[in-house]
């Protein structure tokens, strides 16, 4: 694999670096805290984001995307990520957009693909049950109910559950909960009867709601891949996720390090920079290494990704928990180097650090990647 | 890209003709070539492999020809490099002359030493050995005492060099020499090239804690260091060394290589060790805190390796090492050393062999390779020069 970007991803992402650092500046993200937006993100830059084709990155062109795969959609979310862009990017173009790919029919392509690269679509998965990412751990049934099924169960942490259109809902058909066979997906209108979502307020700022499933009619062409075999799509989807996701963390990790490494220059104490003192200056050299690596790592994975090898489960675990751990040291010592104004709200170095923690356990965090790593090691 | 693929045929048909069965497979380091006049061959098939991939050039693949090199792309040399991997062929000869002294001389040698001295380093002539640190002079390198006269036609050497490994089997030794005592310290140094075969050179071997003697002291009592073995410029030297220790660092955190061969590829994994010595549990290493560990080194050298060949795909041309080799000496020692604890560790009682039937040889290997990878972050710079040194130059921060 290359491990370095062609000339259209370099262009897409420095019209992506001009996108973000004008439209989206953290002073956009700390307006919507602020006003407690009721949506999270701005629709308005959400259509400019659709217009510039982002919605599309990963959809084939003939269903009306732009076909530039994950590599362009991981320099898009890297430059996301520094200004940390609240956007349904990941829960629609990425999650949504896999799901559709990897798990829907023909017919079911020809109607969804269109709609979401077109940016008409917003759509949300629906997978985790309890406060750990646990993706064969599910208790959400469906049964079988006249043509269709019924699902009933509470899914939390459902990132942009609250303003989706369509919502992925993983449940089970057979089976008990840790079994990765019995699973199903299923594509289910948001606003059907039996389907009560409350938002939750993250640390973060950004979305997520819990959504609760009482008695929830799904037709049977509401399913996404095949009765009991919805962990061959999940997988998939939860792969994907973590590799654009850790693009994200790429991005914010990287701002967070380089406003740090500014302030060590600039912010003088005993007379002198205190970057000039030792202790300091090896942190950051430290850090510059870690973050060389999780380049190197997020690079393969996105071109895994593209080149459908069968490395990606490995290398979704590699970046995810690499850059977990990244994303939580240098966000961490962003602060400290920073000192008492980095404990203040006023100054934006601490949006980093919630960023990092609810991204450590989005998709399994660092623990839980090490020991699939291994799993697919066979130790 | 029509030439490449030709390239890859014709570099596996001659591997497969030319390289002997008896040089195909892991060896130990004690049958690693490294030439000169103190080379011995029990295996006639090294002597063989070292000739023929020398008439090639294929020792010092992207050395010019016109010195005995290959002459190769860096494409090419990452093809044959694939192809000996392939073969499981093992490297004819290493050593200073080619990661140090050689890539050092092409860069600032003169066409008359660039001819003297390179082609004797590919056809394994002459083996070389490195002059830098002193007992006084260890991070902090450029404040070194051991004095060069000028003589006229010659300089005059006194004085000690120490940690000068394999001094003992070397036949020339290029070296730090203060030339102006009156200069500040970075500017009264020279780079010169001594020939060990006088009377004026001592070698003393110094045993180290892995039980073996790779070090030394060397010592100059009235040698003689000619003219035209002076590198680059009087009182310049100190550029011509750091230029060296890039490709040393470059060198010793397998960077040069691309990525593709780790220093420690000879070892068996620690996964495989960790499931003989600790056995399986429901297909999951028997001591889950130990397990987490060893995957977690595992992974980190994964994306270790990664990044070196990133850094070979950004550095196309191939040419001269960055200050990134700061990074990947630092980075790469500590791994290592991290990955010889934790063989340690999977191994338990049987991991501190020292002789005797007792232990099995990989046992006593494991011993001994673990005490010698301290070194790794002590020579050719500190981690903590090399920490000093990303501070400084890749990130900026002020002195």
């Amino acid at each position: 694999m290359p491990l370095v970007l062609n000339e259209e991803q370099n262009m897409l992402k420095d019209a992506a670096k001009d996108f973000c650092g004008k439209s989206t500046p953290i002073t956009e993200l700390r307006k919507l805290r602020d006003d407690k937006d009721e949506t999270g993100f701005s629709r308005d830059i959400w259509q400019q984001m659709v217009e510039l084709g982002w919605a599309g990155i990963t959809i084939p062109e003939d269903f009306g995307g732009l076909g530039f795969g994950y590599l362009g959609m991981g320099v898009v979310m890297e430059e996301c990520g520094r200004t940390l862009t609240a956007s349904p990017l990941m829960s629609t173009a990425v999650l949504g957009s896999s799901a559709i790919l990897s798990g829907a029919s023909d017919e079911q392509k020809a109607e969804l693909l269109p709609a979401l690269a077109g940016g008409e679509l917003l759509t949300a998965l629906a997978l985790e049950e309890t406060p750990h990412h646990s993706p064969y751990n599910i208790s959400t049934t469906a049964e079988k109910s006249g043509d269709g099924y019924k699902l009933n169960g509470s899914k939390k942490f459902v990132l942009d559950g609250h303003v989706a259109d369509q919502l992925v809902v993983v449940a089970r058909s057979s089976g008990t909960a840790g079994d990765r066979d019995g699973l199903s997906l299923f594509l289910v209108a948001a606003d059907s009867d039996g389907i009560s979502t409350t938002r939750t307020i993250m640390a973060d700022s950004r979305n997520a709601a819990n959504i609760e499933l009482s008695n929830v009619q799904a037709p049977a062409t509401a399913l996404l891949g095949a009765e009991g075999k919805g962990a061959d799509v999940l997988d998939k989807v939860l792969d994907v996720g973590r590799i654009v996701l850790s693009a994200e963390m790429l991005g914010g990790l990287q701002e967070a390090f380089e406003r740090t490494l500014e302030y060590l220059k600039v912010r003088e104490q005993f007379g002198v920079p205190i970057g000039s003192f030792q202790a300091l200056k090896h942190r950051a050299a430290e850090m510059f290494c870690e973050i060389e690596l999780s380049k190197s790592v997020v690079l393969e994975a996105l071109s895994a990704l593209d080149e459908d090898s069968d490395e990606v489960p490995k290398l979704a675990s590699l970046a995810k928990a690499r850059l977990t751990d990244t994303y939580n040291l240098v966000s961490s010592e962003a602060i400290q180097m920073h000192g008492g104004i980095g404990m203040t709200d006023e100054h934006e170095i601490g949006f980093f650090m919630k960023r990092a923690r609810v991204c450590e356990h989005s998709f399994g965090n660092a623990a839980y990647h090490r020991n699939r790593y291994g799993e697919l090691e066979g130790y | 890209m029509a030439t490449l693929r030709e390239f890859r045929e014709e570099t596996q048909a001659w591997l497969a003709d030319n390289c002997p069965d008896s040089m195909r497979g892991s060896g130990t380091d004690a049958e690693a070539v490294a030439g000169g006049t103190s080379q011995t061959y029990e295996n006639p098939g090294a002597k063989v492999w070292l000739d023929r991939m020398a008439e090639k050039g294929w020792t010092a693949p992207m050395w010019p020809s016109e010195y005995g090199g290959g002459g190769l792309s860096r494409d090419q040399f990452l093809i044959l490099q694939d192809e000996m991997i392939r073969i499981n062929a093992r490297s004819p000869i290493g050593g200073m002359g080619f990661s140090m002294i050689g890539p050092t001389l092409l860069d600032y040698g003169t066409e008359e030493q660039k001819q003297r001295h390179l082609p004797k380093i590919v056809n394994g002539e002459i083996r070389w050995c490195q002059g830098y640190s002193e007992p006084g002079a260890g991070s902090d390198l450029a404040s070194l005492a051991t004095k060069a006269e000028d003589m006229g036609d010659h300089f005059l050497v006194n004085g000690q060099k120490i940690w000068t490994s394999g001094a003992q089997n070397a036949d020339w030794i290029f070296t730090l020499v203060r030339t102006e005592p009156q200069a500040p310290k970075h500017e009264g140094i020279s780079f010169v090239l001594i020939d060990m075969d006088q009377p004026g050179v001592k070698v003393n071997p110094i045993k180290l804690i892995s039980g073996s003697s790779p070090f030394n002291e060397t010592f100059f009592d009235d040698a003689i260091a000619k003219k035209e073995d002076l590198v680059g410029q009087l009182n310049r030297g100190w550029t011509v060394a750091k230029r060296l220790l890039q490709h040393e660092r470059s060198s010793i955190s397998g960077m040069s290589s691309g990525g593709r061969r780790g220093r420690y590829d000879n070892l068996r994994s620690l996964s495989q060790i960790a499931r003989d010595y600790i056995g399986m549990d429901d297909g999951k290493l028997a001591d889950l805190v130990l397990r987490d560990q060893i995957i977690g080194n595992t992974m980190t050298s994964k994306a270790f390796s990664l990044t070196q060949r990133r850094a070979a795909a950004e550095n196309a041309s191939g040419g001269t090492p960055t200050f990134a080799t700061s990074m990947f000496k630092y980075y790469g020692s500590e791994l290592g050393k991290d990955r010889l604890e934790l063989q340690l560790k999977a191994m338990g009682t049987q991991s501190f062999g020292w002789e005797g039937d007792m232990f099995t040889s990989e046992e006593r290997t494991l011993t001994r390779t673990w005490l010698r990878s301290k070194g790794s972050s002590i020579a050719g710079g500190t981690s903590e020069i090399q920490l000093n040194i990303i501070a400084k130059r890749v990130l900026g921060l002020p002195d």
